[in-house]
């Protein structure tokens, strides 16, 4: 019974998602929008403490662990977001942004540290699964933190000779990793190393790209994030997550390209147009 | 190959989920003033921050003996939280400016 209540109160937060971004894409509606769609995640959070496994004695600690990361999270998160100078606003989206992936990121290396990999012979889903919220979620991590640096003018533009080349190097190794692994090859080194070679692919996927085209970039960033929130829902067949997490990813990848529309620019170019850069801008 | 239509087929729900999600998210962006472009990113970023969810069930699920997992976790918890309070304040921040400007000019 109270299982229901808790996938009555994810389906609530999913609607409010929804609703809240389709009032955000109206002048009049948007603060409402945001409010709603807090309200729902407020909804999903609450419910999951409190209903996803009757209190167990035992874990007290994890309970206080969960309160005191909250707390933390709620005190340092309005501080942050109440103080930064409205001209700021962006880098601060690309921080909140980053902190989204790093904890997908970490979900997936908990989740495979309980992962039992003798149990499944062939094809492994859920380790499929764990791989890719790792992978996006940390791209989206080191990408969303060298984003901010730059806005806020402590990491300088910088292009390694050859930048494409290297990147699109660092892309077929992580596929080929990921690949690799799923054909029963699962081993930690590898899985760290996965992680290691995203965090970096993450760094020099951003680096080269001009300060004005940032927010295009972060707006990319923030449709990864989605997706790999996403992955995490596929891993516990959470729908709060799933369509929270996907609404954001399809949602962020057409802002992405109305955005780079409103600049005149294709998306490809602000990616790749890295060389030009200091011209164009 | 068979395995791989044994996965689909046990999460066939949360596929249909997947795709249909996709599509909403499309649809529900189309038609979106310039102006509101870094809002509606923001409030995107916040809303993704529900991956604080997953977080708390990593706790949840950790045996209170298993320090690691509970550092790690913690350190999720706080970070997501980050996401989700940082981006709906931001947000409401950006769309509280919006509201003034137009009845200075």
């Amino acid at each position: 019974m109270t299982l229901n209540i808790l996938e009555i109160a994810y389906l609530i937060a999913s609607l409010t998602f929804v609703i809240g971004l389709k009032m955000l894409s109206h002048p009049e509606s948007a603060r409402k929008g945001n409010l709603i769609a807090a309200l729902g995640m407020l909804i999903a959070v609450i419910a999951t403490i409190t209903i996803y496994q009757p209190f167990d004695e035992s874990k007290v600690l994890n309970y206080g662990l969960i309160a005191l990361g909250l707390v933390l999270g709620t005190i340092i998160g309005t501080m942050m977001a109440k103080k930064v100078k409205m001209t700021a606003m962006p880098q601060m989206v690309s921080f909140f942004n980053g902190m989204g992936g790093a904890c997908a990121a970490l979900i997936a290396v908990i989740e495979y540290q309980n992962h039992n990999t003798s149990a499944i012979s062939g094809f492994d889903g859920e380790f499929l699964v764990m791989l890719l919220g790792l992978i996006i979620g940390s791209v989206s991590f080191s990408g969303s933190l060298i984003a901010y640096g730059k806005l806020e003018g402590k990491i300088k533009d910088f292009v390694l000779p050859m930048n494409q080349v290297v990147n699109m190097l660092m892309l077929a190794t992580i596929l080929g990793l990921t690949i690799y692994q799923m054909l029963g090859n699962e081993s930690t080194p590898l899985f760290y190393g996965l992680l290691a070679i995203s965090l970096i692919y993450g760094v020099l996927f951003v680096m080269p790209i001009g300060g004005a085209d940032m927010p295009v970039v972060i707006s990319l960033l923030n449709s990864f994030t989605g997706v790999a929130a996403a992955f995490g829902g596929f891993l516990y067949s959470n729908k709060a997550m799933l369509t929270g997490g996907i609404l954001v990813g399809s949602a962020g990848t057409i802002l992405t390209i109305l955005m780079c529309k409103a600049m005149n620019r294709s998306l490809t170019n602000v990616l790749l147009g890295a060389f030009g850069g200091s011209t164009a801008g | 190959m068979e395995q791989i239509l044994n996965y689909i087929g046990e999460n066939m729900e949360m596929i249909y989920f997947l795709i249909l999600a996709i599509l909403l998210g499309v649809e529900v962006i189309s038609n979106v003033p310039a102006i509101l472009h870094t809002p509606l990113m923001s409030g995107a970023n916040a809303v993704h921050g529900v991956v604080v969810v997953g977080a708390i069930i990593v706790m949840l699920h950790a045996s209170p003996d298993n320090y690691p997992s509970l550092i790690v976790g913690f350190l999720a918890v706080v970070m997501g939280t980050l996401n989700v309070v940082g981006g709906f304040v931001v947000t409401d921040r950006m769309l509280e400016m919006f509201k003034k400007k137009p009845k200075k000019s």
